[in-house]
């Protein structure tokens, strides 16, 4: 039962081969028994999954259809969840049973998908590796030894593991394409906008963004499709109909221009990967496509504009962490200095931390120009870029990370050394344009991924071709040996 | 040495909206703690802000009424510190593209004279909670029900020059945000509250002295006495060959003097920047003209207006345009008598000096404009003399409705005309003080002077203050000089 | 622009997250290389370009001016450390 995509159980619910109940017991069953090897569950909501699998078989009974009613998903631990803990991954909200639901959840909710579970992060979505949890780190179902990537790193690993048929994740730099290419998933990184914000515990404002990680770019179309939307509790959702992911997956690939960037496929990226990528890019040939060179030219500056308008961002958005209205108080503060020093030193992880100190920094008298201006113009830089190159491909297609997973602790020493991971991912995330990872082969037996970029909204567009890559490939059905 | 006060104020006036700047909670004052506080004022994780639409036209409001530039995308910036009453651990405020730019307004000065205060510009922002200090075993208590409360944050230029014009300043603020409707311009609840920067230089000198900030002082009497105080502290400090050092202070008018706030002087380094969660706000040419159509006639239009149409001195038409009310109730007056300097007068002297004692806004008058009005009116038609029409109003500040005619009647107040009565009243008064009147006969022109006023107490004593005096004057100078 | 000890302890303060004098060395050392990276960026021309807050460029949406909003302070409190008669109680301020 484990094995079938969200697409296979949405058919078995309609036909009735099984319950909703049924599945949703085989799967907590599941999680209950080899979760503890991966750590991808920070909460596991049997109660709520066995009433909302209930209600769900009931819907039905009564009439009801539709492609998630009945489908089991988790959320990423940032999603607030009405009376269930919400955590982000931190000590700081050490209790925080979120007093409302988020809008994706609710969406979700309403489509009558099922809860598992809230699923392990990256502390406050910080990281690429998972292992800034306060939960523990997150083990990569391919290896046991080796990150899932991050910071939706229990998503991929859940859904990998075939613990769920899809999760919710959010990527503010990567955090759900590269935790994909890592664990043989596809995730998909809307337009900005696209997914609601509200309840969503922010790292990055202007740069997060909600989307799916599941098997296939179907589900991922499937869960999309429930995800998207205007939103009038949040001030930067788009107000434009969502598109019809579903129907655009079939839509030929005949006449599709697609762009490889040079900069995509220069020094640091492990060459087999590249290799993989390409013979991606033969594949979708074949099925019509074209091929041009292109060139981003701004691309090596991503990093280190990134690492000062998130850092910036966050330590703002994280002030709210004060110990006063929710979450982690330190014991006995002396005064009220001593109440925020002690509850934020103590609740807050080293990564975190450094990224609030960093964004302080940037943004303090004196500095504010140097960085986080000149930040902000090299962002027009790189969106520029884009805007340039969409208008002669209608994809940009390149590796989603320059190396497979690695080893658990390997790069905890120099978080520098992980922040260049997310060197292909991040422009998409300060240029606010959609991308996909998806499966494209294996290195040494680990997965590693393909990532596809496409103008503001065109998601149908990279679902599709995504799909269709998925019709003549079968990397995405292999699933690590003992799930 | 001469000294010159340099002020500066920043004024923050609570918008009176429905609900809050970024959330849909109620800004009612005075509710329960923390029941007017919704996720978004609690600055839950994971909730977001949305402009409410009424705090930026009121915004835009104030923007045309003081001739401002309005910008047409404005932007919101996070400012970011550490306080238990802020609770996302920075207020929504704006920085460098405020909604109002560049304005000003005018003022009327005591003398009569007219001076024009620069603002610099009025940008939006939201509300703090509030810090209770009662004992609760050491700690101190949240209310974040004024957390997210629209704010209009007025910043003038360094034009005022006395403790008196910043008073004239904050009033004619005040007046101008309640004609707008746009904020109740109660200062003991808070609605307008007031930030002094002060300083002193030498007379003569260009630059400005250094600047201290007297934080929140709520009443006008306040603010007058705490820059005074303020003023007076600098100019000692120096002489005494001291230093201002630019800090924040506050107004105790208990003990009449401004201390310094250390908790809030450390490392005041904001880290503003525009917030992620809310785009630009674009005000169109449109939604400007909309809003302007809606203006009402506003206090220094009206002002002008009272001057050209009425006649009135500059500093009697800046009093009665002072509020809407004042200004409606003083028309309504001058309407039904139709003799404007005698309703000025009769508004600023009598009813102000009742509403005044009692404490009572011109809305809560016992007499209305139409019973002022139709009193005035027998005092021009010599019905009653002004000695009489204080009584007559006496009677109608009993707030029994009755109009003047009514009482004049009841009270057998109508002045008598006829000369021959007159006459005949007035041999009475000289027969009983001949003596007085030999005296007067005998006496110089300047002695005479003073001694008629003597027979006109005396004329008036006699008929009660009925008789009217124009003709008393008249008819006694005759009987007098014989 | 390397930082100093007594600079991360002004950015620590700012930020007010404790940090214990064993931290101080080590997440000095880290921060700077966190610098170094992110002072790439300095060498990029980028006169005369519009610094990009929001990639979508949109503008801002107003919400009608209306309560929408109920008193839940029993729910939202139930996740607060410490409360009395509706308060949030903190050490006491001092102005």
């Amino acid at each position: 039962m484990h094995q079938m995509t969200l697409a296979e159980i949405a058919r078995g619910l309609k036909d009735k081969t099984f319950s909703s109940v049924e599945l949703t017991e085989s799967l907590l069953a599941r999680i209950a028994q080899l979760d503890p090897q991966l750590n991808s569950f920070i909460t596991v909501t049997a109660d709520l999954a066995r009433e909302q699998a209930k209600a769900a078989d009931a819907r039905r009974a009564a009439g009801e259809s539709g492609a998630l009613l009945g489908a089991p998903i988790g959320h990423k631990d940032l999603f607030c969840t009405h009376g269930v803990l919400t955590s982000c991954g931190s000590k700081i909200l050490t209790g925080f049973k979120a007093p409302y639901d988020a809008t994706v959840v609710d969406k979700l909710a309403a489509a009558g998908s099922v809860t598992l579970g809230k699923l392990n992060m990256d502390e406050f979505a910080m990281g690429s590796a998972n292992e800034s949890s306060h939960y523990g780190a997150v083990k990569n179902p391919w290896d046991l030894t080796r990150v899932p990537g991050g910071s939706s790193g229990g998503s991929a690993a859940a859904v990998a593991a075939r613990l769920l048929p899809a999760a919710t994740g959010t990527d503010t730099g990567g955090s759900i394409r590269q935790p994909a290419a890592l664990t043989n998933l596809t995730g998909i990184k809307p337009t900005y906008g696209r997914v609601s914000r509200w309840g969503m515990i922010a790292y990055a404002s202007s740069l997060d963004q909600g989307g799916p990680l599941a098997r296939t770019a179907e589900d991922c179309a499937l869960m999309l499709q429930a995800m998207a939307g205007f939103d009038p509790k949040d001030s930067t959702s788009v107000d434009q109909p969502v598109d019809d992911y579903l129907a655009a997956l079939s839509q030929p690939l005949a006449g599709l221009r697609i762009g490889l960037p040079k900069e995509y496929f220069g020094a640091g990226l492990d060459s087999r990967i590249a290799d993989a990528v390409l013979a991606v890019v033969e594949e979708l040939k074949k099925l019509g496509a074209t091929v041009k060179d292109i060139s981003l030219p701004n691309m090596q500056h991503a990093i280190p504009a990134y690492y000062v308008i998130a850092p910036a961002e966050a330590s703002s958005n994280l002030s709210r962490f004060d110990g006063v209205r929710f979450g982690y108080r330190c014991e006995n503060p002396v005064n009220l200095e001593d109440l925020y020093k002690r509850s934020r030193g103590e609740g807050f992880g080293a990564e975190v931390k450094r990224r609030i100190m960093v964004g302080t920094y940037a943004l303090s008298a004196g500095y504010y120009d140097a960085y986080y201006i000149k930040a902000q113009q090299i962002r027009r830089l790189i969106k520029n870029d884009f805007v340039a190159a969409f208008n002669d491909v209608d994809l940009i297609l390149g590796p989603t990370t320059p190396n497979p997973a690695w080893k658990l602790g390997e790069k905890s020493a120099d978080p520098v050394s992980a922040y260049l991971e997310d060197i292909y991912t991040i422009t998409a995330n300060l240029a606010g344009i959609p991308g996909l990872s998806m499966p494209a082969g294996f290195v040494d037996g680990l997965p590693v991924g393909v990532q596809l970029l496409a103008p503001y909204f065109q998601e149908g567009r990279l679902l599709n071709v995504a799909h269709q890559y998925q019709q003549v490939s079968d990397w995405h059905t292999r699933a690590p040996a003992g799930f | 040495m001469q000294w010159e006060t340099v002020i500066g104020l920043e004024i923050h006036a609570q918008l009176s909206t429905q609900s809050k700047i970024f959330s849909g909670s109620a800004t009612t004052f005075g509710a329960e703690p923390n029941t007017q506080a919704s996720l978004i004022d609690l600055g839950m994780p994971g909730t977001l802000p949305v402009l409410n639409a009424e705090a930026v036209r009121m915004a835009c409001k104030f923007g045309l009424a003081i001739d401002a530039y309005i910008a047409p995308k404005n932007i919101f910036a996070r400012k970011n510190y550490f306080y238990p009453d802020l609770p996302k651990g920075y207020q929504t405020s704006q920085m460098d593209d405020p909604i109002v730019g560049k304005g000003h307004l005018d003022i009327t000065l005591e003398d009569g004279t007219v001076k024009r205060i620069g603002i610099t510009r009025a940008h939006l922002e939201e509300d703090a909670g509030k810090s209770l200090h009662e004992d609760f075993h050491g700690m101190s208590g949240i209310d974040l029900n004024r957390a997210g409360t629209p704010l209009l944050e007025i910043v003038s230029e360094p034009d005022i020059r006395s403790a008196k014009e910043a008073v004239a300043y904050v009033k004619a603020i005040h007046a101008l945000v309640r004609y707008l409707g746009i904020c109740d311009g109660n200062m003991a609840e808070g609605s307008l509250r007031c930030d002094c920067n002060v300083s002193v230089r030498p007379k003569g000198q260009a630059e400005f002295g250094t600047r201290a900030e007297i934080k929140n002082v709520n009443s006008f009497r306040f603010i007058e006495k705490a820059i005074n105080h303020e003023v007076q502290r600098q100019i000692e400090l120096i002489e005494d060959g001291g230093k201002v050092v630019q800090e924040t202070r506050l107004y105790d008018p208990n003990k009449d003097q401004t201390r310094s706030m250390r908790s809030k002087e450390e490392a005041n380094d904001y880290r503003y920047f525009p917030c992620p969660d809310l785009l630009p706000v674009v005000i169109e040419q449109s939604f400007l003209d909309e809003v302007r159509g809606q203006l009402p006639e506003l206090p220094t239009q009206k002002r002008e207006r009272f001057e050209s149409q009425f006649g009135l001195s500059t500093y009697d038409a800046s009093v009665l345009s002072a509020s809407r009310e004042l200004a409606d109730y003083f028309e309504a007056v001058e309407k039904t008598c139709g003799d404007a300097k005698l309703a000025a007068n009769w508004v600023m002297g009598e009813l102000s000096s009742l509403l005044n004692k009692d404490n009572l806004e011109i809305e809560q008058s016992p007499v209305s404009a139409e019973q002022l009005g139709g009193m005035i009116l027998r005092i021009k038609d010599n019905t009653i003399s002004g000695k009489i029409a204080k009584m007559v109003f006496e009677a109608m500040a009993e707030g029994s409705g009755e109009s003047a005619d009514a009482i004049i009647e009841a009270k057998g107040l109508k002045q008598v005309t006829d000369s021959g009565a007159i006459e005949k009243m007035l041999d009475e008064v000289l027969a009983a003080n001949a003596e007085q009147v030999e005296q007067y006969r005998a006496s110089d022109e300047a002695k005479r002077g003073k001694m008629f006023g003597f027979f006109v107490g005396q004329a008036m004593k006699a008929s009660k203050g009925k008789a009217n005096p124009g003709q008393v004057n008249e008819l006694l100078k005759k009987k007098l000089e014989g | 622009m390397a930082l100093e000890r007594s600079d991360v302890e002004k950015i620590a303060h700012l930020a007010r997250l404790g940090l214990s004098e064993g931290e101080i060395p080590q997440t000095t050392a880290t921060l700077n290389s966190i610098l170094g990276l992110v002072d790439a960026m300095q060498a990029v021309d980028t006169s005369g370009i519009e610094p990009l807050a929001h990639p979508l460029e949109a503008t801002q949406r107003l919400r009608a001016d209306a309560v929408t909003e109920q008193n839940q302070r029993d729910a939202y409190q139930a996740v607060a450390p410490a409360v009395e008669s509706g308060l949030f109680l903190v050490p006491k301020v001092i102005e």
